[in-house]
């Protein structure tokens, strides 16, 4: 699929591009100010911002490019990786939004392509492309976060179908949610990496409630998420018993290397302009020498870091294994985002202090709260950190 | 263009590795420096590598070279810094060759370009003057009369300079007037050299110019015309040094990983302990973002990137910064051992140190990168 002709690449895009230009709402076409509140995300009660948003989300999913990369028979656009690339290329520069926010597509759809059934595959692959069911996720559990395989939340065989107890935690869109994707212990025997399985759960089954739990952004977008004797049908199990921890962990990849900014060709305001805007220039240099210096560190390491990941996935193409990077990716992307947000506060001057309503007067410092959560969401600095030291490095364990 | 290697340039880097392994290990610097030779590299290793076309590579055909590009270069260079292999391959291959490509006239190139290929020809560019990089601020004055032209001044960290047939020399008219550079020959009446070991025990020199004679012909690129081709010869040159400085960079890391799984304390080996694995890890992220921009610049200069003045400053930067740290490092996880003068990963630090502050060090070029981005 991706031996496409330089010519052929070259008509795709033109086509990507009128196409782009003529089915893209006008009204879209400004800076996103409240990402969560005006993004898709799908589901069986959706809820569109504006009729455009609908429009937009209907005329990609016609096109089967609401998730251009799976196959057509799912719903999605069969592209292939230079066709993706292009029409990421396309829709970056006309500024286009997503037309859906989902970890159905960012982190199910991944595991389902390679663990699920066909039955599995066509019936929550084609939902998730149509944008008719909300997933979410759950794997931390008060005693089981970076120790995720500590996982205790049980489903019991019970012949027909599994009974499912127990808690989870920091689920993120738990009270929005249709579906959520658990890890569950099914063999309390077992070592515990071999007594997991990954369970598909219904969130409106009788038994399943949730509690939100509100950050020090002032949010609350994630839950603790209980199952009390909640029945689950036999053929939600995703793969085979007791064998969950190998998806679990396969998703935990694609998360990373999503939340490492993998395959994100958004063009972003370079952070000098954002110094010139709020600090000035004084005879062609930022008027505070002492920020102009940590702006320019931090454009030199976030330029090196692009290039390394571009470099990794063109190793990629040419047939070197990723192993373990999408933990570098996880890394070093949310360190630099939480550094980027504390220097744009820096920059800010008082004005940033403010908290004002969200997403108005207290834009910056509430966002500046929430990127303190990038290194730890998905497997912590820390974590990563191990991953890098053991798998990459070799380095003993105790 | 795809940030990999191409097949020619991956078996040069092979080939490269394989014979430096082989022919110029750190024990051979270890050698040179405890001779106390003053050359500072090894003439018969250097006709080795010219025989290999290692000089010729980025020059090109019609002067003698191979046509290869920097990429390829780049290679060569950061399998040097792997063995710490002393050579003039920076000087004159990397700056002077670059220079004289860049601003010489057909005649100048078909005369000096094929002698340099065959490292034959030793040539080093006198431009420093100050205690620290300022590669546009030349004291040095020349003086035109019918007769020709007079240089007069002093230069400093002139990269080896004490075995260089000819100097390039940089000289304004007057504080206002251009850059000119002329080429000169190193026993020409009236020039002196003033050897000092550096750290990296390397062949590093002060040439001081009293009334040295020049002709017209022997400006590179015009009369106060230097400064644009010696600018992006720099840039050039901080590249591909750069490219040497990631081969330490990476070979001090290895050696000190290797060392964390052999080192036996507590009963375990040292690589267990976490205060040591997260500094390795996060060591190992800077690198990766290292390898990138190495290779990202190297294919910038071949592609003629207008960018490529940003991309040099923004390489040798956090090279210089990244390597400094990695060797510190090395040495701290080490232990006692680190600080011997019979175990090599200090020979690592010392060329560091040198090879950081050479053509702009990561404070100039933050600076510069600020600048040139517009704040
Ligand atoms: C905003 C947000 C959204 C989230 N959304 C979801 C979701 O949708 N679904 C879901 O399942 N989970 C979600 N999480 C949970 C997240 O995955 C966990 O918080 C994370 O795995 C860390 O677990 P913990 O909070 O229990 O911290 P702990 O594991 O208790 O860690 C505490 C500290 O100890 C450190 N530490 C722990 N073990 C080690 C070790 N071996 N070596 C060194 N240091 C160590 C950690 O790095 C951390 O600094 C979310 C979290 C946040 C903050
Ligand atoms: C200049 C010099 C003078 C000295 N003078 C004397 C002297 O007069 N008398 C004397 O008895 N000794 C002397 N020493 C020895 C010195 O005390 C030891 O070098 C030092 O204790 C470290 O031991 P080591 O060299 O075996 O390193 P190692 O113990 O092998 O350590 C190697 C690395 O592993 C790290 N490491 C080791 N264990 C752990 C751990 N549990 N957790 C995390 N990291 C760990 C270390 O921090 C170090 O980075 C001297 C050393 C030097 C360099």
């Amino acid at each position: 699929m991706d031996t496409a002709t330089a010519t052929d690449l070259k008509t795709f895009r033109a086509e990507t591009r009128a196409w782009l230009e003529a089915n893209y709402p006008e009204s879209l076409r400004k800076p996103v100010k409240n990402q969560e509140k005006e993004v898709y995300w799908g589901g069986r009660n959706p809820y569109f911002h504006t009729p455009d948003t609908k429009l937009w989300f209907d005329r990609m999913y016609e096109k089967g490019w609401a998730v251009p990369h799976w196959p057509t028979e799912y719903g999605g656009g069969g592209l292939s990786k230079q066709e993706q690339k292009v029409l990421r290329e396309e829709m970056a520069r006309l500024g286009c939004r997503p037309p859906i926010f989902s970890f159905g597509i960012s982190m199910l759809g991944p595991a389902l392509l390679k663990f699920g059934n066909e039955h599995q595959k066509m019936k929550y692959l084609n939902e998730i492309t149509a944008g008719k069911v909300w997933w979410c996720q759950g794997y931390s559990e008060p005693g089981a976060g970076s120790d995720l395989a500590g996982l205790q939340t049980s489903a019991e065989d019970m012949g027909d179908h599994y009974l499912v107890n127990g808690q989870k935690v920091w689920t993120s869109y738990a009270d929005s949610a249709d579906m959520i994707f658990c890890l569950v212990r099914t063999d309390p025997e077992a070592p515990k990496h071999s007594g997991i399985s990954f369970l598909l759960i219904d969130m409106e089954a009788e038994g399943v409630s949730t509690r939100p739990i509100k950050l020090i952004s002032g949010k609350s977008p994630f839950c603790e998420t209980f199952f009390d004797n909640v029945k689950v049908p036999k053929e939600n199990l995703v793969g085979k018993l007791n064998q969950g921890w190998t998806i679990a962990k396969f998703l935990l990849t694609h998360e990373r290397s999503m939340i490492g900014g993998v395959g994100d060709a958004r063009k972003e305001v370079p952070l000098s302009q954002i110094a010139i805007k709020e600090v000035g220039l004084d005879d062609g240099k930022l008027a505070d020498p002492v920020l102009r210096l940590k702006v320019a560190q931090w454009m030199m390491d976030g330029m090196s870091f692009k290039l390394a990941v571009e470099r990794i996935l063109d190793e990629a193409k040419k047939g070197q294994q990723m192993g373990a990077k999408s933990s570098y990716f996880k890394y070093y992307a949310t360190e630099l985002n939480k550094d980027k947000h504390e220097l744009m506060m820096e920059l800010g001057g008082y004005d940033a202090l403010k908290w004002g309503e969200e997403y108005e007067g207290g834009k910056l410092a509430r966002d500046m709260c929430r990127t303190k959560a990038n290194s730890i969401e998905g497997g912590t600095s820390e974590v990563q950190l191990n991953i890098i030291s053991k798998r990459i490095l070799g380095l003993p364990g105790k | 263009m795809a940030l990999v290697l191409n097949e020619e340039q991956q078996m040069l880097k092979t080939s490269a590795k394989e014979f430096l392994a082989e022919n110029a290990p750190v024990e051979a610097l270890r050698k040179l420096r405890d001779s106390k030779d003053p050359k500072g590299y090894d003439p018969a290793l250097w006709s080795q590598m010219t025989e290999l076309g290692f000089a010729g590579i980025a020059i090109p055909e019609e002067y003698g070279g191979m046509g290869f590009g920097y990429t390829g270069l780049g290679q060569v260079l950061e399998e040097t810094g792997r063995t710490l292999t002393a050579s003039p391959l920076i000087s004159s291959v990397l700056l002077s060759a670059t220079l004289i490509n860049l601003a010489g006239n057909e005649h100048q190139k078909a005369a000096l370009l094929p002698a340099i290929a065959d490292g034959n020809l030793l040539v080093s560019v006198a431009n420093e003057e100050s205690n620290a990089h300022k590669p546009l601020a030349a004291e040095t004055r020349f003086r035109k009369s019918s007769k020709g032209y007079s240089i007069t001044g002093t230069k400093k960290f002139v990269l080896e300079g004490g075995t260089a047939n000819k100097f390039i020399v940089s000289a304004k008219k007057n504080s206002k007037s251009g850059l000119t550079l002329f080429v000169v020959d190193a026993g020409a009446k009236g020039v002196k050299i003033d050897q000092t070991p550096m750290m990296d025990s390397r062949n590093i020199v002060t040439v001081t110019f009293k009334s040295v004679k020049a002709a017209a012909t022997d400006i590179l690129g015009g009369e106060g015309k230097g400064a644009a081709p010696l600018e992006k010869a720099l840039d050039i040159a901080r590249i591909g040094l750069s490219a040497e400085m990631l081969g330490s960079m990476m070979e001090a890391y290895d050696r000190t990983i290797a060392y964390l799984k052999e080192r036996q304390q507590f009963g375990v080996p040292i690589g267990v302990f976490q205060g040591l694995q997260h500094r390795a890890a996060d060591m190992y992220c800077e690198i990766e973002n290292c390898k990138s921009l190495v290779i990202k610049s190297l294919q910038a200069i071949d592609s003629d990137s207008k960018g490529l003045a940003v991309y040099a400053s923004m390489t040798k930067a956090k090279i210089s910064q990244e390597l400094k740290r990695v060797t510190n490092e090395a040495i701290q996880m080490y232990g006692g051992i680190g600080m011997t003068d019979d175990e090599e990963i200090g020979f690592f630090m010392k060329r560091a140190r040198v090879a950081q502050r050479t053509f702009g060090d990561s404070n100039y070029h933050l600076d510069r990168f600020a600048t040139l981005n517009g704040f």
